[in-house]
């Protein structure tokens, strides 16, 4: 009985697809089958998409001891279909001067990328949209174009604040794209492999009979996973990195010159790419769709995935309640001088736990190099033995 | 394998972008064109199931490369070019060479007898193409790759002492 509750979305695909067997050629098939897949993760991402949009807007509201939206419909969950409506109908407004071809294709490719990365999440029990054996590898090379599709809707609007909007994006999107795959590489060097289902059986059986084998509960594991969230942060531009986006001083980024649909593009590109992220951490370092306690396994496996994405999903709006927005240089620094060493040391680390046997000793000895490099890290780094008389270069 | 029908596709679809690398007088236009091109590079690779290359084509070329480029297009401004104008004689010229060439080249193919034989077909893909280049990478080229490693970290160290010399 549990086995065909976890699995009612595979059988559903075979029981839509078995009409077709016989009677089309096989690449049909396969497309058919493709299209499914495809329709299936954007149903499930623009449901939640517009989900999250209203309770994100409901938790900010209780954080910041006010309703939040609650008019349209039942505690205001038709909040989104509202929304969509009001940018549908609004004005698309293209500047006379903007390259017209380069500023309609941005936001096209900044959706389609954050589309793309979804399909190789393992969201269940045999159900990945599209296995890849260098999956994780194509999550990446995917996302590295939204560099470009920022660049793109930046040059291509002409406007100034667009402009220094895209570099700002593009600088930070760089730098914490070293971390945010170098602490990757631990996972896939302790697994051995690129393929997202492999690293989720990697992860799959219990110290003790209870305690699970997933990474964040191994030194490294849990030092890296810290750091790929926070450079998930950054990547999708939430705060306290929403630097490129910064109201208060460059309007709005690379999105200023964009108005009706195609802001609300790019609105849902930066949500995708914020549920790919954390899924992708799921994935890796929160066992992916297995269950946190051994008897908890009659619970649907795709239950388990969609529940730690919430939690995660909860963090970032969480965050996004209490930080205020953290400066450009300082962010900066951060990337280069502290969470670069760290992604570095966990792999050393990972090393280490890895050709120890995996036990309690390799467990401690990986803990002791991440403590010894962050204490160092936080000495040389300290910037509290400094404080001197301030010096204008300019303004004397 | 993928059907010919896509391999036409992808390599029309690459050779009228990297056209248009050169036909465009607008540099960012003509860096965008080279993206597009890549990306038909990249598919052609993966329809030979290719998988890792044409990734790391995507990765490296469309990702990080090109971003460098656009950085440089835009920060240099060159409008120069986009006003310049096209000098016919020496374009016909060109295109004389180039036609020239490829003439030559194709009655020369048709000479060879080695050009007529089938080729044998293709070993059947593996399906961890990812870990074969690795162990390939780390067992019998560690050298090499290690000596590409250095280079580039000189050239990195060489760029930041450049850049920083002001300072002093």
């Amino acid at each position: 009985m549990a086995d065909s509750v976890d699995q009612i979305f595979v059988h559903a695909k075979q029981w839509l697809m078995s009409p077709l067997e016989g009677h089309i050629p096989d690449c049909l098939i396969q497309i058919v089958s493709s299209l499914l897949n495809i329709a299936a993760v954007l149903g499930v991402f623009l449901t939640l998409f517009a989900l999250m949009s209203v309770l994100e807007r409901k938790i900010l509201g209780r954080m910041q001891n006010r309703y939040g939206p609650n008019r349209v419909g039942p505690f205001g969950l038709f909040q989104p279909v509202a929304d969509g409506i009001k940018m549908l109908i609004k004005e698309d407004i293209v500047p006379a001067r903007a390259d017209k071809v380069v500023h309609f294709m941005a936001p096209i490719l900044i959706a389609a990328a954050a589309i793309l990365v979804l399909g190789v999440i393992p969201y269940g029990r045999n159900m990945t949209p599209f296995v890849i054996d260098g999956g994780i590898l194509f999550f990446f090379a995917v996302g590295s174009t939204t560099e470009l599709a920022v660049f793109m809707a930046g040059w291509g609007s002409n406007n100034k604040f667009s402009l220094l909007g895209a570099m700002r994006a593009i600088a930070q999107m760089i730098s914490y794209e070293l971390p945010l795959i170098i602490t990757v590489l631990p996972v896939v060097m302790v697994v051995g492999s690129l393929n997202p289902d492999k690293i989720v059986f990697a992860q799959e059986s219990y110290h003790f009979g209870f305690v699970p084998h997933w990474f964040v509960l191994t030194p490294w594991g849990a030092t890296a996973f810290i750091l790929f969230f926070v450079s998930g942060l950054v990547e999708s531009n939430r705060t306290p990195f929403d630097v490129p986006e910064g109201e208060s001083e460059i309007v709005a980024g690379h999105m200023t010159e964009y108005s009706g649909f195609k802001y609300a593009t790019f609105f849902l590109a930066e949500y995708l790419g914020m549920f790919a992220v954390s899924g992708l951490a799921v994935t890796l370092f929160l066992g992916g769709w297995h269950a946190p306690l051994p008897g908890l396994g009659f619970v649907p496996s795709y239950v388990w995935f969609f529940a730690k994405l919430s939690v995660l999903l909860f963090g970032f709006i969480w965050i996004r309640g209490t930080l205020p927005r953290i400066r450009v240089d300082h962010m900066m620094n951060f990337a280069w001088k502290f969470m670069l060493p760290m992604a570095f040391t966990c792999l050393v680390s990972a090393a280490v736990w890895h050709y120890s046997g995996r036990r309690l000793s390799g467990w401690l000895w990986s803990f002791a190099i991440i403590a010894v490099v962050y204490f160092a890290l936080s000495l040389l780094l300290d910037a509290r033995r400094k404080f001197t008389p301030r010096t204008y270069r300019f303004a004397e | 394998m993928m059907s010919p029908f896509l391999f036409w596709i992808f390599a029309i679809l690459m050779l009228v972008f990297g056209a248009a690398v050169i036909i465009n007088r607008n540099p960012v236009a003509s860096a965008l064109s080279l993206v597009v091109s890549f990306f038909g590079l990249a598919a052609l690779f993966l329809s030979l199931d290719a998988y890792f290359i044409g990734v790391i084509q995507v990765l490296v070329y469309a990702g990080a490369i090109m971003v460098l480029f656009l950085f440089i297009i835009m920060l240099l401004d060159l409008r120069a070019e986009e006003l310049r104008k096209i000098n016919w004689i020496a374009s016909a010229g060109g295109i004389a060479v180039a036609l020239a060439l490829m003439f030559q080249i194709f009655s020369v193919v048709e000479k060879f007898p080695a050009a007529k034989q089938s080729f044998p077909p293709l070993a059947k893909p593996a399906p961890d193409d990812v870990r074969q280049i690795g162990l390939l990478l780390f067992n019998n080229y560690t050298l090499p790759f290690q000596i590409i490693g250095i280079v580039i970290l000189v050239a990195t160290v060489g760029v930041i002492i450049l850049s920083r010399r002001e300072t002093r």
